[in-house]
């Protein structure tokens, strides 16, 4: 086994793109579940929004790159109030089944025929991010090397600019939520009736806290196509959402780093266990022969099941995630 | 009569009337009031037995329900169907029965989000500390000196969720001074207190009507309502049977059948069943 490329991977993987992108999403959902206790079970649907924000606007109306950016946090304003008009005057639930629905919605949309011309249907868009490609100081197709890590230059490009964006977003949320705001936003989160008794509108706040965390939603999504160099419609499924709240666990929700931590942990973890499997000694590879065969299908299921099974058990011994406190986990009980 | 005395804010008129309010829910007419009249700074008590319609009532006056048909007014102002958020604004504010201490905030915090008007609420202000900070040090000092009357200020930086029943039910009323109201509606305010702290939270709200502002609070203790009541209302199957002065109400025939069965006192075997 070459423990040596196991670790360089792991490490890598520890500050990847993949880390960063899941991180950005799941700072959006913090805000929504973590502080404001809305439950928003399509953060997908955001990614995508801000995906095709940059995406449609330059395969469809021909504008530049630029002009895009801007439709990233357009589209994401709109979804959201579209979401939540109809929805967060009821009770929490009824977001959760809006939100859901539309992620599959706008997916399903986005890769039908009938949109082909608009988002480019199931072969999505290609050739839309050379602008932010053409700004980078390093060599593109060139390996570079900082200690345990190694990333091609266009991925130390992306993950300059997402790490940057990423620490300034979470920057911005702490400050929010140590303000008079987020004080409000966390009253709603626990009783948004107490809240509209002190007057507050708690409407309005919630639509502002949709708002906000789907931007960051979007903003992730957008940095995920430009790292992929393409818009695919089936890449914003919700299996994403769901590895977006299982990072905020892993974290603890309404803590300002743990969507960091957590999609840090998460992604190492992942492939971790891959690279180990796919490592395993022959010896062990036919021991397990009877089990289960370690093709490079089952690996990729493997991976999830063990990771599952540690989640399993941070659940059972951490269930309030890395950060969360076990005292304020106990209120809930009272 | 003066120019003063004939303002809406005149001392003898009434700070909250309510007009032919009916609220039904299904084939239940669980409040049908023809008329009720705030008094302007004093306690008035809302008494009736289970079901008779008090906490409906309380819902319709503080926004959190809406009324069929019927007007309500504060100060002269016609408010049916404001939302709670703005009758907050406009100086009415509420407890609830079942107390909502926020339990993952701090006592200090609960105080502070009961303040009205905070320009750290605005988003764009919320991130530059600077345009809030001083109004929060002003903020939190009125927090903590409400906090040091009620004498909870032992749990300022614990959790909420760390109190016991009654100390919440202190937290909850003195959240509400937070919004510097005209109207303090308590629903319950004694409910689950143990009687030490209750004789406390009594004196408490003995002393609103002289900082101007007007009590009303639903109660089953009927020693509670005598203490401290200036008027009483009776409610029974969503009407008001009876009002006057607690000595008034305690001799009233009506109430005590309501409350207690018709033939009170009597030997059972001796009364005519028809």
């Amino acid at each position: 086994m070459d423990w040596g490329f196991i670790i360089e991977r792991t490490f890598s993987a520890m500050i990847g793109p993949e880390v960063m992108i899941y991180a950005l999403a799941a700072v959006g959902l913090n805000v929504h579940f973590g502080y404001t206790g809305l439950m928003n079970f399509g953060q997908v649907g955001f990614m995508a929004a801000g995906a095709y924000g940059v995406g449609v606007t330059v395969f469809w109306l021909n504008w530049s790159f630029w002009i895009g950016l801007v439709f990233v946090f357009v589209y994401a304003a709109v979804l959201a109030l579209l979401l939540g008009i109809p929805t967060l005057r009821l009770r929490a639930d009824y977001l959760g089944l809006v939100t859901i629905a539309a992620s599959e919605t706008i997916r399903l949309l986005a890769r039908s025929r009938v949109m082909k011309p608009v988002t480019g249907g199931v072969e999505g868009i290609d050739k839309f991010a050379e602008p932010f490609y053409n700004l980078s100081p390093f060599e593109l197709g060139k390996f570079y090397s900082f200690g345990p890590f190694k990333y091609l230059g266009r991925d130390v490009w992306v993950l300059m600019v997402g790490w940057t964006l990423l620490i300034l977003v979470t920057l911005m949320v702490q400050q929010l939520m140590r303000s008079p705001w987020g004080r409000t936003l966390r009253a709603i989160r626990e009783d948004e009736d107490a809240a509209r008794a002190l007057g507050k509108n708690a409407y309005f706040f919630k639509m502002q806290s949709l708002m906000l965390g789907g931007m960051i939603g979007a903003l992730a999504g957008l940095i995920q196509v430009i790292q992929k160099s393409s818009v695919q419609a089936d890449t914003f499924n919700p299996v994403i959402t769901f590895t977006i709240w299982t990072i905020l666990i892993i974290g603890g929700p309404g803590r300002v780093w743990s969507p960091i931590i957590g999609s840090s942990i998460y992604w190492s973890l992942i492939v971790f266990v891959e690279n180990t499997l796919r490592q395993l000694p022959a010896g062990a590879r036919d021991t397990l022969r009877d089990t289960v065969e370690l093709s490079d299908f089952n690996i990729g299921m493997l991976r999830f099941m063990l990771v599952g099974g540690g989640l399993l058990l941070l659940a059972r011994f951490r269930p309030q995630g890395i950060f969360g406190s076990r005292e304020e986990m106990a209120l809930d009980r009272r | 009569m003066t120019a003063v005395e004939s303002a809406s804010g005149a001392l003898d008129t009434p700070i909250i009337t309510a007009t032919g309010v009916v609220k039904t829910f299904g084939g239940l007419r669980a409040v049908d009031v023809d008329k009720v009249e705030i008094r302007r700074n004093k306690i008035t008590a809302l008494i009736g037995p289970n079901g008779a319609g008090k906490t409906t009532f309380f819902n319709l006056l503080t926004g959190f329900d809406q009324v069929d048909s019927g007007t309500i007014t504060l100060d002269g102002n016609d408010i049916t169907g404001t939302p709670p958020h703005r009758l907050a604004e406009k100086g009415m504010v509420r407890t609830f029965q079942l107390t909502k201490a926020l339990a993952k905030l701090s006592t200090i915090e609960n105080m502070k989000l009961g303040a009205l008007d905070q320009l750290g609420e605005k988003f764009w202000a919320a991130l530059i500390p600077g345009a809030w900070a001083k109004q929060e040090r002003e903020i939190e000092a009125r927090a903590d000196a409400i906090l040091k009357r009620f004498n909870l200020t032992h749990m300022r930086d614990e959790f909420a969720g760390t109190m016991s029943g009654g100390q919440r039910k202190l937290l909850e009323m003195a959240r509400a001074l937070m919004t510097d109201p005209r109207v303090v509606m308590l629903d319950e305010p004694m409910a689950g207190v143990n009687p030490a702290l209750a004789q406390s939270l009594l004196e408490l709200i003995k002393m609103l009507p002289a900082e101007g502002r007007t009590v009303i609070f639903v109660e089953h203790n009927m020693d509670v309502v005598q203490e401290i009541s200036d008027w009483v209302i009776v409610m029974a199957e969503g009407r008001i049977i009876a009002e006057g002065t607690p000595a008034e109400i305690k001799s009233n025939k009506a109430v005590v059948d309501a409350y207690l069965g018709a033939h009170h006192g009597e030997d059972l075997s001796k009364v005519q069943l028809s």
